[in-house]
Parts: C-alpha cells; sequence; structure tokens
C-alpha cells in the first residue's frame, strides 16, 4: 500500500515537475511584463522586484503613432468576418454532404478532403495577383471573402460529420410532414448542429488570431496591421529600452486565445478529436 | 412539371453546395491551374508573364539556396514530427488513468499547443535562447556558460524544433481520446494471462492506437512542411544566420514577395505540392505494414 502510494506521488510529482518546465517560458514572459526593461536583462528573480504597469502604458501607445488598441480592432474585425463566413458558408455545404442525395456526392466530398492536403502554396501567387488587380491588396477583404465561399475544408468535414451523426427520424418526420430540404436545413439540422457551429467559431477564432503569413502579404499600411504584425513590427522599430513593452504586448495578444480556451474547453476538444472519429 | 423526389433532391443538393463550389473554382482550382502556368513563365508582376519553358525548374536545381531549404526543411518535419508525437503518446498514456486533476493536466500539457503558433511565442522562443536569454540564465545555475543559440548555425535549427515540439499537447488530446476507447476488458484479461504493464502497452495499446498515430503523423508532417511563422520571426525574416532556419516556405516567399519573382515562386509551390504528394503517398504505402485495422 505505501509502495502504491509512493509510486503515484512519484508520477504526479513528474506531470507538475514537466509541466512547470513547459509552462516557464510564458510564465516568465508573464512576469517579465511586469518588469521594467532592466530588470528583465539583469534582474535574477522569477518575480518583478516592484510590479509596474509601465510596460503596458508604453506598448498601448502602440507603433509610428498608431495606439496599439487600433491593431486589436483590425485583428477582431478580421476574426469576426471569418468566423461568421465559415459558419455560412460551410452549413450548407455540410448539410448537402451529409443528408442530400445528389449525383457526384461522393466525389466531390473526396475532393473535398484532398484541398485538406494542399500546401496553400499552390494557390498562393495567382490569388495574390487577382486580388491586387482587384485593388484588395491593403484591406480586409482577402481574409474574410474567401471565408464565404467554404474554403475551409476542415470545417466542412468537422460539420459534415456532426450532421451524420443526428438521428435520421427526425428529417424523415420532416419530409412526410412536406417540409422541403431549406425548410429542414433551417429548422431542423442547423438548430441541432450548434455545438459544431461554436466548434467552427472558436477554431477560426484562433487560427485566424494566429495567422502571420496571409495578413503580412496583403496588409502593408501600418494603420491596417493586425496583432500579430504589429508585433513584428514592434521587434524591428525598437531598441532595448521596450523589450518590456514588446512582452506586456505579446501577453494581451494571447489573452483572447487563453479566454476561448478558458471558456469553451470541451468544444476546443471536439475539434482536436474531430478527425479521430473513425470512418 | 412535377419534378420526381429524387430529381429534386439532387438539384437541392447542388443548390446547398454552389458556395462551396464557387470557393473551389476560384480560390482552389482556377489558382492551381494559373499557378502552373506561372511556373513555366517569368513573370515579375509589372510585365506580362513570358514563356521560358522548364527555366525555372532548371535554375531551382541550380540553386544552392533551394538545396539548402530542402534540407533545412526536411530536417526540421523528420525530427520535429516524430519528437512531438512521441512526447504526445507518453504524457498521453500517463495521464490516461482518471488521477485527480487530469483536466487540469491535460490543460497544462494543451496550452503550449494553443499558443504556440502566435507571433507572441515565437519573439519569446527568440529572446528565450539569446546570449543572454534565459535558457542561458538557467544553464548557468549548473555553471555552464550557454552560446547564442539562435545566432549560430548549428544550433539555430534546433531551437525552431524545440518550438514545434513543445507544442505536443493538441496530439497528445488527440491520443487521449482514442485511449479511452479501448475497452478496459482487453487489459484485464492480459493482466489474467499474466502480461506485465510495458507488454500490455506494446501488444494492446500501441497496435490499437496506430490508426491514430497515423493520422497525426500524416496531418502533422504536411502542416510541418509549410511551416513559416516561427523561422520568420526568429530570424527576423532572413533564415538565418547562414540559411540555417531558411525553411522552404519562408524561402519562397522571399522569392515571390520580396524578390517578385513570381514564376520561380510557383515553380517551388509546384515542388513543394510534389514533394508532399509523394510523402503521403509513401506513408500510405506504409500503412499497410505497420497501421492495424480491426
Amino acid at each position: 500500500m505505501a509502495k502504491r502510494r509512493f509510486k503515484t506521488f512519484c508520477v504526479h510529482f513528474f506531470i507538475i515537475l514537466f509541466g512547470l518546465i513547459m509552462l516557464y517560458p510564458l510564465l516568465w514572459m508573464l512576469s517579465a511584463s511586469f518588469k521594467t526593461s532592466t530588470e528583465i536583462f539583469q534582474g535574477t528573480n522569477f518575480f518583478p522586484e516592484a510590479p509596474t504597469f509601465d510596460s503596458y502604458v508604453q506598448g498601448w501607445e502602440g507603433i509610428m503613432g498608431i495606439p496599439f488598441w487600433q491593431f486589436f480592432a483590425n485583428s477582431f474585425t478580421i476574426v469576426l468576418f471569418v468566423m461568421l463566413g465559415n459558419i455560412i458558408s460551410c452549413l450548407p455545404t455540410a448539410y448537402a454532404f451529409s443528408k442530400l442525395k445528389f449525383p457526384l456526392r461522393s466525389l466531390w466530398f473526396t475532393i473535398m478532403m484532398g484541398t485538406l492536403m494542399l500546401p496553400m502554396h499552390v494557390k498562393l501567387i495567382p490569388t495574390y495577383i487577382v486580388f491586387n488587380n482587384l485593388g484588395w491588396v491593403n484591406t480586409f477583404l482577402p481574409m474574410i471573402v474567401p471565408s464565404f465561399f467554404a474554403t475551409q475544408g476542415f470545417f466542412i468535414f468537422l460539420m459534415t460529420q456532426y450532421m451524420r451523426g443526428l438521428p435520421k427520424e427526425l428529417d424523415e418526420a420532416a419530409t412526410v410532414d412536406g417540409c422541403g430540404p431549406f425548410r429542414s436545413f433551417i429548422q431542423i439540422t442547423v438548430p441541432l448542429s450548434v455545438p459544431a457551429i461554436v466548434t467552427t467559431a472558436i477554431f477560426s477564432f484562433l487560427w485566424t488570431w494566429n495567422d502571420f503569413f496571409t495578413q503580412n502579404i496583403y496588409l502593408t499600411e501600418t494603420k491596417k496591421y493586425t496583432v500579430s504584425m504589429a508585433l513584428r513590427q514592434f521587434t524591428d522599430a525598437m531598441g532595448n529600452s521596450s523589450w518590456g513593452a514588446l512582452f506586456a504586448m505579446s501577453v494581451l495578444s494571447l489573452i483572447p486565445l487563453f479566454l476561448m480556451f478558458v471558456l469553451f474547453q470541451s468544444y476546443l476538444v471536439d475539434g482536436i478529436t474531430a478527425g479521430s472519429v473513425k470512418g | 412539371m412535377k419534378l420526381s423526389r429524387k430529381a429534386r433532391s439532387g438539384i437541392a443538393g447542388y443548390l446547398f453546395l454552389t458556395p462551396w463550389l464557387l470557393g473551389l473554382l476560384a480560390f482552389t482550382a482556377i489558382p492551381m491551374i494559373a499557378s502552373l502556368y506561372f511556373s513555366f513563365t517569368d513573370y515579375d508582376m509589372l510585365t506580362d508573364p513570358v514563356w521560358s519553358g522548364i527555366n525555372n525548374y532548371k535554375a531551382l536545381f541550380a540553386d544552392p539556396k533551394f538545396r539548402s531549404s530542402l534540407v533545412v526543411t526536411f530536417k526540421f518535419v523528420f525530427i520535429s514530427v516524430p519528437l512531438q508525437l512521441a512526447f504526445a503518446l507518453f504524457i498521453a498514456v500517463i495521464l490516461k488513468q482518471d488521477r485527480r486533476g487530469a483536466k487540469i493536466y491535460r490543460a497544462i500539457y494543451y496550452l503550449p499547443s494553443l499558443f504556440g503558433g502566435s507571433v507572441a511565442v515565437a519573439i519569446l522562443w527568440k529572446e528565450l535562447f539569446n546570449k543572454e536569454g534565459v535558457f542561458n540564465q538557467i544553464l548557468g545555475v549548473f555553471g555552464i556558460e550557454g552560446i547564442n543559440w539562435i545566432a549560430t548555425p548549428s544550433t539555430a535549427l534546433n531551437t525552431l524544433i524545440v518550438l514545434a515540439v513543445w507544442q505536443f499537447g493538441a496530439s497528445m488530446v488527440i491520443f487521449l481520446s482514442s485511449l479511452k476507447q479501448i475497452p478496459q476488458d482487453y487489459y484485464e484479461a492480459a493482466t489474467i494471462d499474466g502480461a506485465s504493464k510495458p507488454k500490455q502497452f506494446f501488444s494492446i495499446t500501441l497496435p490499437l492506437l496506430t490508426p491514430m498515430v497515423f493520422f497525426n503523423v500524416v496531418m502533422q508532417i504536411i502542416n510541418a512542411f509549410q511551416s513559416f511563422t516561427s523561422a520568420y520571426i526568429v530570424s527576423g525574416g532572413t533564415g538565418g544566420p547562414m540559411d540555417s532556419t531558411l525553411f522552404y516556405s519562408l524561402y519562397l516567399y522571399t522569392k515571390g514577395f520580396r524578390q517578385f519573382s513570381m514564376g520561380y515562386a510557383s515553380a517551388m509551390a509546384w515542388i513543394l505540392l510534389l514533394i508532399i504528394g509523394v510523402v503521403t503517398a509513401l506513408l500510405f504505402a506504409s500503412a499497410k505494414k505497420w497501421v492495424y485495422y480491426d
């Protein structure tokens, strides 16, 4: 018995120790954001000697005359539209794949799954040229518009899997009552698919918030920058005196992700494990 | 005229599919064909593309930077993905039992995956492995004097590999959920037959997990080949020192969007597609040998 308890203790000890090592970089950054810039590099204590919000104040002033809240507003604008676009375009697509019978359905579904494996680079350059000719460079449209055309196959897959699991009896009853596919989509499938919609919304948020590649290509003017781009710009524009501010803004940039995680943990797990359902 | 139910369902199907079909055409199919065409041209975006045959491809194979970016990317992919999955599996097996605090442990290990892809964490990494960075401070405690890991060609890539492996949490969550689906009686029967814990792991757990491991290997490899942000931020956009962190994706970006060699960059994109296709095909071919389907 004692031996067993000792073993349990060891396992817990290992899990916690290893977990702390994993989280140490993040905790260090959090702590550094409350230190003065001199203390960050010369101090040896983990905790700040005299916690200060100076770095936050300094960082919030922004770069090149643009206050930092502007970058948050830009990121949130893009994120909200992408979320909306993914939801309203992937729902009908998934409904067609899961509930309707039509010629070539399985072929189209295979093609859709194939697009999940495509590296985005093979589409990148022509898309850039078209958006450039449309005058969309330095606007949010290149990030937003494609999401309204169900270009994120993962969400279609997620919703299709979910809708396949909904009881068939409901649709059959609706058909008997003279309900066409449009009404049964709006009145039965969509309301029942709320969990899949939430998962889609969360992952749209996380991926768009963390995106750097696309935003970096399309947004050119500082005032249009997203949080990711502003942080990168910060590293270029600053000297040693503003490391604190950089860390402070980095911490702020992670807060929305953390909130998503805290509020919607179970939906996150659903999304991560979506692919693991056999079949 | 009254349509049959089958015809109506068919029409409805295509109506519901319209947004996706339009997107497939406009944002995937046509751009892919166009980029294949561009890959056989000289194109700087200022003047019209000029047909140049296979010149871009010839130039690529003679380009030492292209070659080194391939080597760097392959190293990154084939070191970070197996390590990441090994960690994910190891921790998932430990966390599998419903211990007290299992949920909190899972959350702790998942957090790096949540944040890892962000610019903020890439910036943090750059600081962490600096000469005066946190990593060297810790080494200092043990009396070891560290180098500037980011600025040393032989170690810079390793810092990015560590960053990728650090994000094993998402795979761990997947493994955890499939571990829970393994029926408990398998283990009970094995215990009665006198099989030891490690033996049980290798003859029950691992075989039953192979479909999930396979799925993760494929998806992670495809993603890892396209890695960009960490290398871009840590190397300040250069892929340095001495091209040691010049990921394929970063070199493609440099060619296309810094030097505006759109034809060259398109050729690179198609070679990447080819590489990913071949690697995925090889994985699927190997699956028969090691993936267990019941």
